[in-house]
């Protein structure tokens, strides 16, 4: 046997053309001959989140919709391509019925047509098409500065407080539970009241809502980073003699940006929803402006006489929502494969297997095979980004991971 | 004889129950199956494990094997293609034989070993065969694989941490085993559970049914596992790296008791593992396994001694060895002459206590220790001896609760901030887990150059061609630099660990069990860098590890700790090589070589020290 010596004798170069025996050097070798492109986690996030189907029919809604809203009647002053203004009332034509057909004449329909007033008329006459344009328009402002908000404070809340620990987190902890114990409907009414005498139209209300909608967040990314806190690359980070602000910056957040996008989106929708019941109530958006909540609250009555007043706020509503929600379901599935089911439901669909040539079909698993793999010991880029960068490589092999479920 | 055994078996084997299952009728009868007296003759004397009542002694089938894979080939169908993780693997276990299955991580070994469970996930794809007892495994339903698991074939895992569930005691998790298999119900399951844990050793058996295993140390938790896993007498037992997680002489310990199981029931053993130490110590044969395919196979004697194939010849001689050495940089003696000179590292009567919610908890006692500079100390001792709490404490990342704790003369504990700061740039930290020691978010180059931002130190450029120079240090390609941690395998990742630590040209360097999450060959070549990096840099060190030949090969002088106490003191060669006090002796008789005739005399020596100190094997 070869002693170890104090030479490099036990790791040399092989001789040219022997086959390279030796584990470490097959890395490097590997290593210098893996001249792909290198993917970082979050190009790998993209390249899942892209692949998403319900995510991306999502993002082309909610890309048109934001598009219609506000290029159709314009936004701040800047006139758009609609020519109908949602304040001007006007006489009722055909009883304020809706002009947009979309049934072909040879189905039995009156033809693909825009008309007049696509979506109706209200009570006075306004066009239909305008108001629910500018209750859209309201919906995304708030949709937007209720989730940049929320998700500022609530990562900012969630990480110093798990990180500083102590007296801190007692502190911020005990001011999200106060939060979260106030009933937030009423809350939000109570400081939407107080705020629409700003006269700054939707922005207060949409500050007020992310002030208090950022409570679910704290508490995610506090778990989060309580774990995260405990590993090794910010022990080290510590003793290299790093300060606080530069390891919650730079290591910590980073690392649970897959929980911060995903709730994000989640608190878009929640505070389209929130401010729709408010306005519903009266406490949101009151008129001569228009929002979808008071669209619908407004003409509740008409459902049955002239349901298009009802329906074409709903829609919109539904529409933003779900497609946010869906975005979420994407990045969540993203940033973390294994949380998204695919595999447990295949496992459900095509048992175990029947015999060993028809183990093949059941091999037609996308991504469900990355833990798989992983323990495999495969040091692919894709193999082992799984968006969950706490412990993307298992050196321990397969059996323990794998194991498990049998017994 | 138990008949409720039988009649639960013969319901599930009813296709197929000629062979094997017949065979083992026998045997069984002589084993005796009656709970409670013992009836059977002591095949092997043994402490503990007298009791055979609640096993049974399987045949030895005249030869045939128990097991058998013939061509067992998997794939994995990933995200990004089809894997191949095991390429046509064939080899037999016999009934009473240990089979070791050896490869580092990536060999595909676990994954051959699942198949003979069904344990593979739906994404697998495997052809070939693996008979157990004479029946098809891969084309069984889950009905019939649920009949196997436990009853023909049993698991040992790696971690007995996680292997066990928390919220159940431990009498209903060995109870479970043999309800579900029909074996025993209500009291006469509890007393079984006792007796198969008197059998592997655990004393006050009736009363610690009860307990949860938290309760339990490591090495009893594993026992337990071992007794779950022999509840219902399989005829092989898998045993995936059942020592790894486990301190040196306990692994002893449990491999003393797998043994002696083996002996007494004549089970088939397929022991997975990457120790050679313990291949040396269990295996009958040897199969040695890289990138899925099997190398090398063969009786121990010729694998371990005459190696044929260069891969086992390299993993044998990449085996770290008590007596082997390094080359390191001497270290610059520090005398009271010398007005310079001070310790890198001074400890006097160093005390650290956790704060567990208000209560103290000392964990480390009064140990005293110096570092010259240029000097490798190695901290030795076993789970628990409170090694890696006085490397924190050294950097400053626990406080010092007595005692004190100088670092270039300088107390880290009690500066201003300011000044710590100062001081950590002269310290620099190498972790055990690969990982989770660097930020998956960062590119390798900023990791490397971390240190540098934090301190202010240099402009971008002076940083790049300083992460350059250190990566070519740690003979890494210079491309590295722009890739992702995630795309580095544990060792390269452990280099840039390393990298990163000295990026500062520290004067002290912690390295808290640098390789021990690393394949033998792979820690070999890390080890390797590391006291090169050492005789260039000469920077004082402080070298954690459990490892005592790891510490041989590198350390000036050693301290060995237990239970927070420090135990012995001095240059490696008298404490290694001549150790005096009595818990030095056990850890070293513990570690084993890969040599099974060496490691039988060792398993020998080490039965002889026990028994002059009054205390079982196992």
């Amino acid at each position: 046997m070869i002693p170890v010596s104090s030479s490099a004798q036990n790791t040399g170069r092989p001789a040219g053309g022997t086959a390279v025996v030796d584990l470490a050097e097959a890395e490097d070798i590997k290593l210098r001959e893996n001249a792909g492109r290198s993917y970082s986690q979050g190009a790998l996030v993209r390249k899942r989140f892209f692949r998403h189907k319900a995510a991306m029919v999502s993002l082309v809604v909610l890309t048109l919709v934001t598009l219609l809203a506000f290029t159709s009647i314009g936004f701040a002053g800047i006139p758009g391509w609609w020519d109908k203004s949602y304040t001007s009332a006007a006489t009722i034509v055909n009883g304020g019925k809706p002009t947009l057909s979309l049934v072909p004449q040879f189905l039995g329909g009156e033809g693909l047509r825009w008309g007049e007033h696509p979506f109706g008329q209200e009570s006075t006459g306004k066009d239909y098409f305008a108001l629910v344009m500018r209750g859209t328009q309201q919906s995304m402002i708030i949709a937007a500065i209720v989730g940049l908000l929320s998700t500022v404070i609530g990562a900012a809340v969630g990480a110093i407080s798990a990180y500083f620990g102590g007296w801190v987190d007692s502190v911020l902890m005990r001011l999200t539970d106060l939060i979260i114990v106030i009933p937030l409907l009423v809350l939000a009414a109570v400081l939407g009241q107080m705020a629409s005498g700003l006269e700054l139209g939707i922005i207060p209300l949409a500050v007020v809502l992310g002030l208090v909608s950022w409570t679910s967040l704290a508490r995610l990314v506090r778990g989060e980073i309580l774990s995260l806190r405990e590993k090794e690359f910010v022990a080290a980070a510590v003793a290299m003699g790093a300060k606080p602000g530069r390891i919650i910056a730079k290591h910590l957040l980073p690392n649970t940006i897959g929980v911060i996008v995903v709730n994000a989106t989640f608190a878009i929708a929640g505070a389209v929803l929130l401010e729709t019941s408010l306005s519903y109530l009266g406490f949101g958006v009151t008129p001569p402006d228009s929002s979808l909540g008071l669209l619908i609250s407004q003409y509740q009555n008409a459902f049955t006489t002239r349901p298009w007043l009802f329906w074409w706020p709903g829609m919109m509503i539904l529409a933003i929502a779900l497609s946010v929600n869906f975005l979420g379901d994407g990045l969540r599935d993203a940033f973390d494969p294994r949380q998204s089911g695919a595999h447990r439901r295949k496992r459900g669909f095509f048992s175990r297997r029947a015999s060993v040539t028809e183990a093949g079909a059941t091999t037609a698993g996308g991504l469900a095979a990355a833990p798989t793999a992983r323990g495999a010991g495969l040091n692919d880029a894709p193999v082992d980004a799984d968006g969950r960068p706490n412990q993307p490589h298992n050196t321990s092999g397969f059996g323990a991971g794998g194991g498990q479920g049998g017994l | 004889m138990n008949a409720k055994a039988f009649d639960g078996k013969d319901r599930d084997m009813v296709e197929n129950n000629a062979g094997s299952h017949a065979a083992s009728t026998p045997a069984a009868e002589q084993g005796g199956l009656v709970p409670g007296p013992v009836t059977a003759p002591h095949p092997v004397t043994g402490p503990a494990t007298s009791a055979i009542g609640v096993v049974q002694r399987h045949d030895d089938l005249g030869g045939e094997p128990i097991l058998s894979f013939r061509d067992v080939d998997v794939r994995f169908a990933t995200e990004f293609g089809s894997v191949h993780a095991v390429k046509g693997v064939t080899f037999d276990v016999k009934p009473g034989e240990v089979v070791a299955l050896v490869g580092e991580s990536g060999s595909g070994k676990s994954v051959t070993s699942s198949t003979a469970m069904g344990l593979l996930p739906p994404t697998a794809d495997i052809t070939g065969s693996v008979k157990l007892a004479g029946r098809e495994v891969l084309t069984m339903t889950p009905g019939q694989l649920r009949g196997i698991r436990g009853d023909d074939v049993a698991m040992v895992f790696q971690e007995p941490m996680t292997a066990l569930n928390p919220v159940l005691t431990v009498g209903d998790q060995l109870t479970e085993a043999l309800q579900v298999h029909g074996i025993a119900y209500g009291t006469e399951a509890d007393k079984r559970a006792v007796e198969l844990l008197t059998m592997v050793g655990i004393p006050d058996a009736a009363s610690r049914l009860k307990q949860y295993p938290h309760q339990f140390s490591g090495g009893q938790r594993q026992r337990i596992v071992i007794a779950m896993a022999i509840s219902c007498s399989p005829k092989v037992i898998i045993a995936d790296e059942p020592t790894t997680a486990l301190d040196v002489t306990v692994q002893a310990e449990i491999l003393e008791l797998l043994r002696s199981l083996k002996n007494k029931m004549n089970t088939g053993i397929l022991l997975i593992t990457h120790n050679m130490g313990v291949v040396a110590d269990m295996a009958d044969r040897v199969c040695v396994m890289l990138h899925g395919e099997m190398v090398e196979t063969g009786p121990v004697h010729q694998v371990l001694q005459h190696p044929q194939h260069p891969y086992t010849q390299k993993l044998l001689a990449a085996v770290p060895r008590l007596g082997a050495t390094y080359e390191v940089a001497e270290p610059e003696p520090v005398t009271a002459t010398q007005s310079q000179a001070v310790y890198a590292i001074e400890a006097e009567d160093l005390s650290i206590e956790y704060d567990h919610r208000g209560k103290k908890n000392r964990v480390v006692h009064d140990v005293s220790f110096s570092v010259a500079p240029g000097e490798i100390l190695g901290l030795v001792g076993e789970s628990g001896s409170g090694k890696s709490t006085i490397a924190k404490a050294v950097l400053g990342l626990l406080p010092v609760a007595a005692g004190s704790l100088r670092i270039q003369g300088e107390d880290l504990a009690t500066m201003p901030t300011k000044e710590q700061r100062r001081l950590r740039r002269k310290i620099g930290v190498v972790f055990q887990d690969p990982a989770a020691s660097l930020d998956p978010r960062f590119p390798i180059g900023d990791i490397i150059t971390e240190p540098m931002v934090v301190h202010g130190v240099g402009d971008r450029r002076s940083r790049l061609a300083r992460a350059e120079e250190l990566v070519d240090a740690v003979r890494l390609p210079r491309s590295v630099v722009n890739r992702y941690p995630h795309e580095l395998s544990g060792g390269q990742r452990q280099r840039i660990s390393i990298a990163r630590a000295l990026t500062l040209d520290p004067e002290v360097l912690i390295a808290d069990e640098p390789t021990s999450a690393l394949d033998v060959s792979v820690q070999a070549a890390v080890l390797e860098m590391f006291a090169e990096l050492q005789s260039r840099y000469s920077f004082a060190c402080l070298f954690v590890s459990h490892d005592l030949a790891v510490v041989d090969m590198l350390a000036h002088k050693v301290l060995v700790l237990k239970d927070g106490r420090q135990v012995e003191q001095g240059p490696t060669e008298n404490v290694l090589h001549d150790p005096q006090a009595e818990y030095t002796r056990r850890l070293l008789a513990a570690a084993p070589v890969p040599d099974p005739d060496l490691q039988a005399e060792r398993r020998q020596e080490r039965r002889e020290l026990l028994a002059s100190l009054g205390e079982a094997a196992y």
